[in-house]
């Protein structure tokens, strides 16, 4: 059954089209991952999902309920944690899960067990204010208080942004288990180390979704041989490299580079020899199996080439 | 409960209407007390004695000097030594009796025209009394209205209604528009709006803690004035508190339409600093009466809600007046909280934008 389906949605603020036509649907009990970077249109999809905004045109249909006319039953039966911490910043834990509780006509008492998971780890520090926390138990307190009422959906919008590695593994852990509960969880992260815990991922690019598949689907679709470069002075090195007829594209990640070949037949050797004959020596070059960043930024390259 | 939060907030709020009433009430009166006086008594009779001795009896006055020339009176003026003259014109009883007028010439050092004002009067009063007590029979003076319900000329009268109208415009207004508008700026307005609860509710949730704050505020000034500043509160307390209540649904209303209107706490702020607050204060007749005022701001003044609250206040605590009096003032009031409370609304959003 599908929980969500997303119809050819546009939003447009003044001159910026933050989402220029977007579809996809989430089955329930699936755990849908929205991966860019800041300013890709994510939130705004959120917020159009959640009945926050509407849409310019296209439609969105939660757990079966238009978000134009039927906001009113969606409110009652999703949960949604913004990108923003927004919880009561003067209020206590235990203060603020008891608020939430009450907006959402139920007690802690009665959902406790959904919540209990995650409010477990913050609740030896329930009397203190919610501006008091670290970044990662204000985003499980969040986290309880989006699910006390016991959602059939679940919106999360970058909810790891600011936390730590940590906390972030802990968080994504908590999703896996709220998940076999039956819960639908949309999540947007700019991380792409998280993206492969989802189910189904969209790759979302300046308003548009570049590809709606499983990280594995994505990953294995890129149809680009794929190396690592490392080596002393990187970034002559990446120039160099762009400047390569073999290679298509490089760009840097994290302590090396990536490369993108034009050919598959083009071996490491290949690529040291030709970097060594314009002065790179030195070098480290592997094949590497392409991840979902590689992907991100092939599929983003090639959109704007188009 | 939320807004118990913050202690601080809390204390400013339930202390400055305390702190305004005694301030207006004593530091920035404009009540004038022992002003040196001189007299240039050229007429010297039963009259300008008389006159003589109800000024030195007055608290106001404080006799420094008889003189008897004017060079003296300009001398006394210059220096400082007295703030006011008064010449008597010579055989003034004989005139007041034969030609039924007297003059009698007040001078005042017009450097402080809120004193000098001041001092006219009460020597215009003194004037009157004597004549009524020379002649026995009323003699066509120049009587100011004002002091039917004021005769001691206390600021406070004035004052007291005015601080009320702004007191109560400020917490409601002011602090509700902040509040509702936090919730955006701080983000909860989302998780609040994507959630069950009625948009309506909200609201409420949000007025009603100012609306209880204010009606303490009330009662603290009402309690001030009384036994503070003796202010009595002549007419019933009942319509007073009920006239009341009608100005801080109209004050809470416009603060829901400044929260709808824009998005951040400053601009929450600067909206009813400075287009409801400034203009409450200078326009209402708080301050300056709105009768002296050139026609367009007259006009603008018909549209403050605190004009007709002060209106309103005058007549049934000062004056005392039965309530059938300020009738027009109350259905205005009642019309403006129908208005603002529909339009905002109407303006409020089910969503963010």
């Amino acid at each position: 059954m599908e929980s969500i389906i997303v119809k050819d949605v546009t939003k447009r603020y003044g001159s910026v089209q933050a989402l220029r036509g977007v579809s996809f649907s989430a089955h329930k009990g699936e755990m849908f991952g929205l991966i860019g970077p800041d300013g890709s249109g994510k939130t705004s999809l959120f917020r159009i999902m959640t009945t926050l905004l509407l849409a310019d045109s296209g439609s969105v249909t939660v757990d079966g309920f238009d978000v134009r006319k039927d906001y009113k039953r969606i409110r009652e039966r999703v949960g949604y944690m913004p990108g923003r911490f927004s919880l009561y910043q003067d209020l206590s834990v235990e203060e603020n899960l008891n608020f939430f509780a009450t907006l959402f006509k139920t007690t802690v008492e009665e959902n406790y067990p959904l919540v209990k998971d995650i409010y477990s780890q913050i609740e030896p520090f329930k009397k203190r204010k919610a501006r008091d926390l670290s970044g990662g138990m204000k985003q499980k307190l969040a986290l309880s208080c989006a699910l006390i009422h016991k959602p059939s959906v679940l919106f999360l919008d970058e909810p790891t942004t600011g936390v730590d590695p940590v906390s972030r593994k802990e968080f994504w852990g908590m999703l896996g288990r709220l998940k076999e509960q039956g819960i639908t969880i949309i999540v947007s992260t700019p991380y792409m180390d998280e993206a492969k815990l989802c189910d189904r991922i969209a790759l979302i690019n300046e308003g548009t979704f570049m590809k709606i598949d499983t990280p594995a689907g994505i990953t294995s679709s890129l149809e680009k041989k794929i190396m690592s470069v490392k080596g002393d002075d990187m970034y002559p090195i990446l120039k160099a490299l762009r400047e390569l007829p073999i290679v298509d594209m490089a760009f840097g990640f994290g302590d090396m580079h990536h490369i993108t070949l034009r050919d598959f037949s083009t071996t490491t050797d290949a690529v040291v020899k030709m970097m060594g004959n314009i002065g790179f020596t030195n070098l480290e070059v592997r094949e590497i199996d392409a991840n979902i960043e590689d992907c991100y930024m092939i599929l983003s390259k090639m959109k704007s080439e188009n | 409960m939320h807004i118990f939060r913050d202690p601080r907030t809390i204390l400013i709020l339930l202390l400055m209407p305390a702190i305004q009433i005694i301030l207006f009430g004593f530091a920035l009166s404009n009540e004038v007390k022992n002003i040196d006086i001189a007299i240039y008594d050229q007429s010297h009779d039963v009259a300008s004695r008389m006159v003589i001795r109800k000024i030195g009896e007055s608290p106001y006055f404080n006799l420094v000097a008889s003189i008897d020339n004017m060079n003296d009176a300009n001398k006394l003026l210059q220096s400082g030594k007295a703030k006011v003259v008064v010449i008597f014109e010579s055989n003034l009883y004989n005139k007041i009796l034969h030609e039924g007028r007297g003059d009698v010439q007040v001078i005042t050092d017009g450097t402080d025209p809120n004193t000098s004002n001041a001092v006219t009067r009460y020597v215009q009063v003194i004037i009157a009394e004597a004549q009524q007590g020379l002649t026995n029979n009323y003699m066509p003076v120049n009587a100011e209205l004002s002091m039917l319900y004021n005769p001691q000329m206390k600021s406070s009268y004035s004052f007291v209604p005015g601080v009320m109208g702004m007191i109560l415009m400020l917490i409601c207004a002011m602090m509700t528009s902040i509040s509702i508008v936090r919730e955006k700026e701080v983000g909860t307005m989302e998780v609040l709006l994507v959630s069950p609860m009625k948009p309506i509710y909200i609201i409420l949730s949000k007025a009603v803690p100012y609306f209880t704050l204010s009606l303490v505020n009330l009662t603290t000034v009402l309690l001030l004035s009384v036994f503070l500043l003796d202010v009595p509160i002549s007419g019933s307390l009942f319509w007073l508190i009920i006239v009341s209540v009608i100005f801080i649904l109209v004050a809470l209303s416009i603060g829901l339409l400044i929260s709808t209107l824009v998005d951040t706490q400053v601009a929450a702020m600067l909206i009813s600093g400075l287009v409801f607050m400034m203009p409450v204060m200078l326009l209402s007749g708080m301050i300056f009466p709105v009768e002296n005022m050139p026609f367009i701001l007259r006009a603008i003044a018909q549209f403050i809600p605190a004009k007709w609250y002060i209106l309103a206040v005058k007549k049934l605590m000062i004056q005392g007046l039965p309530v059938k009096y300020v009738l027009t003032e109350v259905s205005v009031l009642v019309g403006m909280a129908v208005v603002f409370t529909t339009i905002s609304l109407k303006k409020f959003r089910i969503r963010l934008a």
